[in-house]
């Protein structure tokens, strides 16, 4: 077992690094706005809330619960049907995508509560008493007050979603996990495995990079 | 033009019922500032919140140019809060917004064409004094600036009356007189009413026409600044006025202060009540009566309505200029009593 590089494929290595960037950022950007429905849905349902309904908030707070609670492996699994039916295929990139969507949303939905819990209430009073509607609380102060923390947010839940799709690769929906499972580690190719190591980790700072810049650029407190 | 009747709020916490105002009445006349003064937990912020129905009434009515806002719902409601601006203690303004999108913001709720909002916004840049800090976030701005951009997005949609809540009381005293100015100057030049809600007596006199006194969710005393101030019926409003003047002869070392005094002439107690009396009065005195005045003791302070405070003083001369003087000065609408008379 040596590093000699004989393993290695460019050509699929550069499909499998595209097919990591495809699922990660398409379910980056439905567990975005996802998130950001599930999060408003508790913070203006929960009490003192513009929405105040125990009910609805209790629903919805369950439901976050108990998928924030599956660990991802187990979804997947337990999601093969739904994605059948839904994508036609458990196999590819695009079947990894409701597992993903539904593994992420609900913790990045906590993430959102928790950034709107953090506004000022003055502030979302003060709207109030200048006579704006709830739509326009939500668009046009508690979404634009909580940006940074909503951008920090959504850059901890694709770093998890890269880590997702890279344990997705490894039961059959491609990108680097599979590559780096199939190509490197069932045929003992562990230069593969290494520079499928070398490129997850790059992407990861990548996303973290980008991620604090925009978060940073957004905070003008 | 404000007419409060019967206003009663109570809150439930589990089985406790806190009264945070309780059957209270007051009326607000167009264009004055209107000045409710209270301990910490007198209702002052529940009252204030009723009147723009951040907060539902329990019981009571509201009306606001004739119109009972606390039967107002959904779109009508919004409607009449625009035209009740409001300003707060520790400013609320949105961070994510310079200084002229926080202004402009209550005129995007007013649904303000692009174009006119642009205008209004520079306009109410210029009244309230920012000009420079167009495009400075609140973080870079001081607290009197937040305060003036409060001010300004408070104004944006003309409203009727402003309420203020406490938005003085985060600032040093040097920033506290400069909001106060823009108040008074704002309420000149617009004409509009402004309800001051505030725990510091200075406050109310240096801008305020009427005041009322707020205890346990009630009004205890009102009436003009300068009655209140002079005439203070209430225990609690004889403690407020006490924080700007204590009565010289009320404290310990004044006896003293007066054995020490030669016995001749008169000495009086005058009490300036604001009126049109100034301060060349003594001066006054002095060149029209050939007798001489010395100043013992003062404690007086400035009102929006004049003068206000007691001054001691002994005048001595012959006894019927003497007398003659003190009527002078009874004439300028100046109380006059005399504390010990060696004549
Ligand atoms: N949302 C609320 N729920 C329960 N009790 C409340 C609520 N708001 C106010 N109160 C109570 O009502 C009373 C009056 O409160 P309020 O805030 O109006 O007083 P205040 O005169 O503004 O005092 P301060 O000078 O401290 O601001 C207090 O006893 C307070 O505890
Ligand atoms: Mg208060």
């Amino acid at each position: 077992m040596t590093l000699d590089w004989t393993n290695l494929d460019v050509e699929k290595l550069i499909e499998a690094t595209y097919e990591t960037f495809y699922m990660t950022l398409i379910s980056v950007a439905a567990v975005f706005v996802l998130g950001i429905l599930l999060g408003l849905l508790l913070f203006l349902t929960d009490k003192g809330g513009l929405w105040e309904n125990r009910i609805i908030n209790f629903i919805v707070a369950s439901f976050v619960n108990v998928f924030r609670a599956i660990p991802f492996i187990i979804l997947i699994l337990l999601l093969f049907p739904f994605t059948y039916f839904l994508i036609g295929t458990i196999r590819g990139p695009n079947a990894a995508l409701p597992a993903l969507i539904i593994g992420a949303a609900p913790f990045y939905g906590r993430l959102v509560e928790i950034a709107l819990k953090e506004i000022d209430k003055g502030v979302i009073e003060a709207a109030q008493a200048m006579g704006a509607k709830t739509s326009t609380i939500i668009f046009k102060v508690l979404i634009p007050e909580s940006l940074p923390a909503l951008v920090s947010g959504i850059t901890v839940t694709s770093i998890a979603l890269i880590g997702y799709t890279a344990m997705a690769g490894a039961i059959g929906a491609g990108g680097i996990g599979a590559y780096a499972y199939y190509a490197g580690f069932q045929r003992r190719a562990f230069d593969v495995v290494f520079i499928s190591t070398v490129i997850i980790v790059l992407i990861v700072f990548l996303f973290q990079f980008v991620g604090d810049f925009i978060s940073k650029k957004l905070d003008k407190r | 033009m404000i007419a409060i009747e019967n206003l009663t709020k109570v809150f439930k916490q589990g089985d406790k019922e806190v009264v945070a105002v309780d059957n209270l009445s007051l009326n607000i006349k167009k264009g004055e500032i209107f000045g409710i003064i209270g301990y910490s937990g007198a209702g002052k912020s529940t009252l204030t919140r009723l009147i723009n129905r951040l907060e539902e009434p329990t019981s009571g009515k509201i009306l606001i140019d004739g119109t009972d806002i606390t039967k107002l719902r959904g779109g009508k409601l919004r409607k009449a809060r625009q035209e009740i601006g409001m300003i707060f203690q520790h400013f609320n303004l949105l961070w994510s917004r310079t200084t002229e999108e926080n202004i402009a913001f209550p005129l995007e709720i007013a649904k303000v064409p692009k174009k006119e909002r642009q205008k209004r916004v520079q306009e109410l840049i210029d009244l309230v004094g920012l000009s420079g800090k167009e495009k400075a976030y609140p973080a870079q701005l001081s607290g009197g600036q937040k305060q003036r951009v409060g001010i300004a997005r408070a104004l944006a949609n003309r409203p009727k009356v402003l309420l203020s809540d406490e938005a003085t009381s985060a600032l040093d005293p040097e920033t506290t007189n400069q909001i106060l100015d823009l108040l008074v100057d704002i309420n000149k030049k617009l004409g509009i009413t402004i309800i001051v809600i505030t725990h510091e007596m200075h406050v109310i006199r240096k801008i305020c026409d009427r005041v009322a006194v707020m205890e346990n969710g009630r009004i205890v005393e009102q009436g003009d600044v300068i009655d209140v101030f002079t005439n203070p019926k209430q225990h609690i409003t004889k403690k407020f006025v006490e924080q700007l003047m204590t009565a010289p002869e009320l404290e310990g070392e004044f006896s003293e202060t007066l054995a020490n005094i030669e016995r001749s002439g008169k000495v009086l107690r005058l009490q300036f009540k604001g009126a049109k009396t100034n301060e060349s009065l003594i001066s006054d005195v002095s060149k029209r009566f050939p007798v001489d005045i010395n100043i013992i003791d003062a404690k007086m302070t400035n009102t929006k309505s004049g003068l206000l405070g007691t001054l001691i003083v002994q005048v001595k001369g012959d006894k019927s200029e003497i007398e003659q003087a003190e009527n002078y000065i009874k004439n300028a609408s100046v109380d006059v009593e005399v504390i010990r008379d060696d004549t």
